[in-house]
């Protein structure tokens, strides 16, 4: 779990308590990885149920309880930091679900569908791409987060494009009316 | 101004209409090559707008880009620049017309190798009868409205690709130009450069250029008020910033 890894980043650079660790991650994503004070404290009892992070000294004087890395914590982040994560296929989210649905079933024009779903994936690139060119002042973490999500949303928009190309070129560009027909009549 | 004029000059929202398709078709070839480039489009490009038109190659992107310059009369159907009929214009006006208010920027820069940046720009101002010094303050300034003032005197093979790029934008800019014409305008420029690229685009039509862009990259159509997307010379759909929250950005 990549917030336990991160947490135990920030603890190299020295002991840190709860809000402290809540607010340099925040700072460290550009903010766009929403992360409870709760899941902080729960992750923290974790590590040191693990023997991966342990209390530096007594909480001061305002019940704050410092922690800092162990050595076995030491390791675990090396392990984390030299090992590349697995590329996540994005090929289980609701918008590739629908279309596959939508050619597979034939309940609608697919073409349509990709239509639509294209319209609404480009008014988001633009609205984010205007809040880019809105954000040279802003931190880079900040900028790289924006980068991240307008590239994917990029990729959506692309693998539209394909999907509507490759049902052209199957000829699979209508849906049945009596499939539509039988549908609509269910929801009546 | 005529009636027509008064009648097309402003969008619902009052902003002046620079640019103005109405019913325009075109049919290229004869026989049996002949195909429908553009099927009966309707598009308006106010004044500070900046509207991107995207398609698969062969969908009508470049033909439409050629009619609304004037460079191709379209087989029916009117096209309006700031609400003269290009039709109803002799081809000198529309020669003239086109030189002086109409700025392009290609993704074939068609830079003069022989001369500096700063003559490049100034070039179509001299050919329109401008006087040298003035036509060259102009075009200094232009080089500096895209950050690259200080290489004016440099030759094309002296600057980056970067740096070429902005000059055939600074030539599109330059002078009283109302309406943009620009086809893939980041060429084949990396992402951090053809987003200053297209900053610079963004800030012109901001400051009250009419902009219409050619182009196949979702990335750069995203900087554009409005993205149309062409399909077999027809416009099959219109895509607006979406107003919903995207992405929780605290």
């Amino acid at each position: 779990m990549a917030v336990k890894d991160a947490l135990l980043a920030l603890l190299a650079d020295g002991p840190r308590y709860g809000y402290q660790l809540k607010a340099e991650f925040d700072a460290a994503t550009g903010a766009g990885w929403p992360l409870n004070i709760g899941q902080v404290y729960s992750t923290l009892q974790r590590l040191e149920r693990d023997g991966l992070v342990e209390p530096d000294g007594p909480p001061d004087d305002d019940g704050r309880q410092p922690y800092l890395l162990t050595a076995s914590g030491r390791e675990s982040l090396a392990a984390w930091l030299d090992e590349p994560i697995e590329t996540q296929v994005a090929g289980r989210d609701e918008v590739s679900m629908k279309m596959l649905i939508a050619v597979a079933t034939n309940v609608a024009a697919p073409l349509e569908v990709v239509r639509d779903q294209r319209v609404a994936a480009m008014g988001d690139l633009q609205a984010l791409t205007a809040q880019k060119a809105k954000a040279t002042g802003r931190d880079l973490a900040f900028r790289l987060h924006l980068d991240r999500t307008i590239l994917l949303t990029e990729s959506q928009i692309r693998w539209l494009d394909l999907v509507e190309h490759r049902l052209e070129a199957s000829g699979q560009t209508h849906h049945s009316p009596s499939t539509t027909a039988r549908i609509d009549g269910e929801e009546k | 101004m005529t009636k027509s004029e008064q009648q097309h000059a402003t969008t619902g929202d009052g902003r002046s209409i620079t640019l103005e398709l109405r019913n325009v078709s075109l049919t290229l070839g004869t026989g049996a090559n002949r195909t429908d480039a553009l099927v009966d489009v309707n598009l308006e490009v106010a004044r500070g707008e900046l509207v991107a038109v995207t398609g698969r190659s062969g969908s009508g992107k470049s033909s439409l880009l050629n009619v609304a310059g004037g460079l191709v009369a379209p087989s029916s159907g009117s096209v309006l620049v700031r609400g003269t009929d290009l039709a109803t214009v002799s081809a000198k006006e529309l020669s003239a017309a086109r030189r002086r208010s109409v700025g392009y920027v290609f993704q074939d820069l068609n830079l003069m190798a022989t001369l500096t940046a700063v003559e490049n720009v100034a070039l179509p101002l001299e050919l329109d009868g401008v006087r040298v010094r003035t036509a060259r303050e102009q075009a200094v300034a232009a080089l500096s409205a895209v950050e690259i003032g200080d290489l004016a005197d440099r030759f094309p093979d002296e600057m980056s690709g970067g740096q070429r790029q902005r000059v055939a934008i600074a030539r599109g800019l330059v002078g009283e130009r109302s309406l943009l014409l620009a086809d893939e305008p980041t060429g084949a420029l990396d992402e951090v450069t053809a987003e200053g690229v297209m900053t610079i685009l963004r800030q012109q039509c901001d400051d009250g250029a009419a902009t219409l862009m050619v182009t196949h990259d979702p990335s750069l159509a995203a900087w554009a008020d409005r993205v149309i997307r062409l399909r077999d010379g027809r416009i099959d759909s219109v895509s607006a910033p979406s107003t919903r929250s995207l992405v929780d950005f605290g």
